[in-house]
């Protein structure tokens, strides 16, 4: 018999050896529990005399290839499609005009300073690539107050349809679960699987996390009301006693949309600390811009990819004049969004092609709210973090900027997907206010209307540049078509978030740039 | 104690694992609960319209939108049947949000309005042939 040490074998006798640390780093080594895979920039160099790029699409990931391989030495050119770079980082500003497919247009009416972001809006503390290039470009970032226990959690079907606090519900649920475990290890259900002392400890563990009183019970009560909050909060003096809040009803605290929300910030990607850049998330893209701002030609419709031997000859055409030209290059880097890409006419191999048909994006809706008066900082002490409800705008989102002030603030008044994000998406501009307004006062019944000023929403199925808002990988298509759609074809590389397996996170788009042209400089100095 | 202690740092590694499959930003909400649209009118303002708009005449960007007001591909049933069952780049597959029935109905629907005068109905049946049911 061949003895077989696998890689988790190897890592318990680590773990058991020498620990937590001499594990940690032996995982890394071997290239796992690392935070990034961001290595640094590529720092790329020599490229031949003359060697030239076309960069299609002047999203974080086109810009990003246009400057790495220009300070390799290429001449570089990018195409872009808008007047604008940045593709999906993006903010609308009052003074601003929209215009979706369809023909829709809106001229945003936000105070200055304010604003909405259609698109991306937080920043993992772990994106190291995009954190990485935000300081070297010189974007200030700021906290992106992405968890708030005092924000609330709604669904139709639970607690009577009236909203609660997230604080509540999680405590509750953490009570209540605790309890019940607490009842298993009595009723000895789980003697196979643990010893005397381990069921001691998680009894200890049980009543400590999920806030149990003497006879491991979850009660209203004053040690249930250190995590759920009080009905009358400690205060000084005469009634300066804590008076308790009633717990709920188990039944509700079971609902979907209470674990769903908790195990929503467990996730990595949602975790704390997470950042936005200060004034709008487009300030990304306009420092990107600024980069690589010779290169760039606007306005540039790309209609046609070709590539032989000699090179690539890409066709566009000017939107502002109707005009067609062609641009040569030696290679191509192609960063546009496969459902545009999948209509343009090329001569990449079937395959490509398929792969680049294969898979669907998203199709969120946000709708930005500008109200009058903070009233959810004054009356609800709700600063940032977002109100979650069952309803089609799926979220009420509180500003992380400008708090405290007296004047009005932008709030996100729907992040909507699927079925819900339909509805939004086929309703006119004005329509999908009013359902943010009648759906999100829901939260805020006696201000939401009252305090209402101006709103903006952008549908990404309608967005003219993307048709949709990320990539939809599943198993089963990352299988069939992922390493054909990322794999360098002849003096051709696909680019963007739908080109990795950080998708809809600005850090793909750069990932995936990253590894592509250090791929292609590989391949072009070696032609 | 010993095999407790080296299992639950092997945890550690299963977040890690686990995150290469992450949705990518979401609203984290639960799925809306709100009512299913029946009639082929219905689904069509429903979904259909988020996209080729409410008088089917699609829209041009960078990429486009195909009318489907007027549109001679209709014909043949099962071209709008297998588009809206398999998709094709910017058009996702629908049938995670409609069943065979919602889609037989959608389908009559556009292949008798907006300008299009295809009278046959398009049925559950067909539909769930094309889904290979
Ligand atoms: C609703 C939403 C929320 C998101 N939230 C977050 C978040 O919180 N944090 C985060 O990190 N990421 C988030 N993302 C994801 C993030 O926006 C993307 O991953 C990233 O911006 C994609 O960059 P890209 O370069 O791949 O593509 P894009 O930015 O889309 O760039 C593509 C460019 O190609 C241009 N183009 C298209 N067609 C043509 C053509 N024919 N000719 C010329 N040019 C063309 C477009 O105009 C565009 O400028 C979110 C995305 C959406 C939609
Ligand atoms: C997310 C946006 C979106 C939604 C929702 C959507 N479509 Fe589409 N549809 C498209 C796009 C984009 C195309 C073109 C696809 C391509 O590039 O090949 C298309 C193509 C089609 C076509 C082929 C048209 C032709 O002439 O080739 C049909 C038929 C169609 N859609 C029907 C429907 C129906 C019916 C629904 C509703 C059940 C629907 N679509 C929902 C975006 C959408």
């Amino acid at each position: 018999m061949q003895t077989h040490t696998t890689r988790r074998q190897l890592l318990t006798a680590i773990g058991m050896m020498g620990g937590t640390a001499a594990l940690y780093q032996a995982m890394t080594t071997m290239g796992h529990a690392a935070e990034t895979q961001f290595a640094g920039p590529p720092n790329l160099s020599g490229a031949r005399t003359g060697a030239s790029v076309l960069v299609l699409g002047a999203g974080l990931g086109g810009m990003l290839a246009a400057y790495e391989l220009s300070k390799a030495g290429y001449k570089v050119r990018i195409l872009e499609y808008q007047n604008r770079a940045g593709g999906r980082n993006w903010s609308l500003y009052g003074g601003d005009t929209y215009t979706e497919l369809g023909g829709a247009t809106q001229k945003v009416g936000f105070a200055p300073g304010h604003y909405l972001n259609p698109g991306p809006w937080r920043i993992p503390h772990h994106h190291r690539t995009l954190l990485h290039y935000c300081k070297s470009f010189g974007v200030s970032l700021e906290p992106f107050i992405q968890f708030n226990h005092n924000a609330f959690v709604h669904n139709e079907h639970a607690f009577g349809g009236k909203p609660v606090h997230f604080r509540e519900a999680a405590a509750d649920f953490e009570g209540n679960v605790a309890e019940l475990l607490n009842k298993a290890i009595d009723q000895k259900a789980l003697d196979a699987e643990l010893t005397t002392e381990d069921k001691d400890k998680l009894k200890e563990a049980l009543r400590g996390w999920g806030m149990l009183d003497a006879d491991m019970k979850y009660k209203t009560n004053l040690l249930s009301s250190e995590h759920r909050g009080y009905e009358r909060t400690p205060g000084g003096g005469v009634n300066g006693a804590p008076i308790p809040s009633e717990v709920f009803k188990f039944r509700d605290v079971i609902d979907v949309q209470v674990w769903k929300n908790m195990a929503f910030f467990m996730n990595h990607e949602m975790q704390t600390t997470m950042f936005q850049p200060v004034g709008g998330m487009g300030m990304i893209g306009k420092a990107f811009a600024k980069q690589v701002g010779g290169m760039l030609t606007y306005n540039a419709k790309v209609t046609k990819i070709m590539q032989d031997k000699a090179g690539v000859t890409v066709s566009y055409t000017d939107t502002a004049t109707g005009k067609a030209t062609e641009a040569k290059a030696d290679y191509c880097v192609c960063a546009i969004p496969l459902g545009v890409l999948n209509q343009i006419e090329n001569n990449l191999s079937g395959p490509k092609k398929s792969a680049i048909a294969a898979v669907p994006y998203g199709n969120q809706v946000k709708i930005g709210l500008q109200m009058a008066r903070r009233f959810w900082e004054t009356d609800d002490y709700i600063y940032g973090g977002h109100s979650f409800t069952s309803q089609d705008i799926a979220l009420v989102s509180y500003p992380n900027y400008k708090l405290f002030e007296d004047g009005p603030g932008v709030l996100l008044g729907a992040f909507a997907n699927g079925a819900g994000a339909f509805r939004l998406a086929g309703m006119t501009p004005e329509q999908r206010i009013e359902a943010a307004l009648a759906q999100g006062a829901v939260f805020h019944p006696k201000t939401y209307r009252k305090e209402f000023q101006t709103g903006a929403s952008v549908a990404w199925s309608r967005v003219p540049w993307t048709m949709g808002c990320c990539a939809r990988w599943n198993e089963e298509t990352r299988k069939q078509h992922y390493q054909t759609l990322v794999a360098l074809e002849d003096r051709t590389v696909l680019v963007g978030e739908h080109a990795s397996y950080v998708g809809c996170w600005m850090e793909g788009a750069l990932l995936s740039s990253l590894d592509a042209i250090t791929r292609l400089h590989k391949r072009a100095l070696e032609a | 104690m010993i095999k407790h202690t080296a299992f639950a740092l092997l945890l550690l590694t299963v977040p890690v694992l686990a995150q290469a499959n992450a949705g990518g930003d979401t609203a984290g909400s639960s799925a809306n609960t709100t009512a299913r649209p029946v009639t082929g009118e219905q689904v069509y303002v429903q979904v259909c319209q988020g996209c080729h708009m409410a008088d089917a005449k699609g829209g041009v960007g960078a990429g486009r939108i195909p009318a489907l007001a007027k549109n001679s591909n209709l014909e043949d049933p099962s071209y709008p049947v297998s588009m809206i069952v398999q998709g094709r780049g910017a058009m996702p597959p629908l049938t995670d949000l409609l069943n065979p029935a919602q889609i037989a109905a959608v389908a009559t629907y556009v292949r008798t309005h907006f300008g299009n005068n295809y009278k046959k109905p398009v049925k559950e049946a067909d539909v769930k042939a094309i889904m290979g049911q």
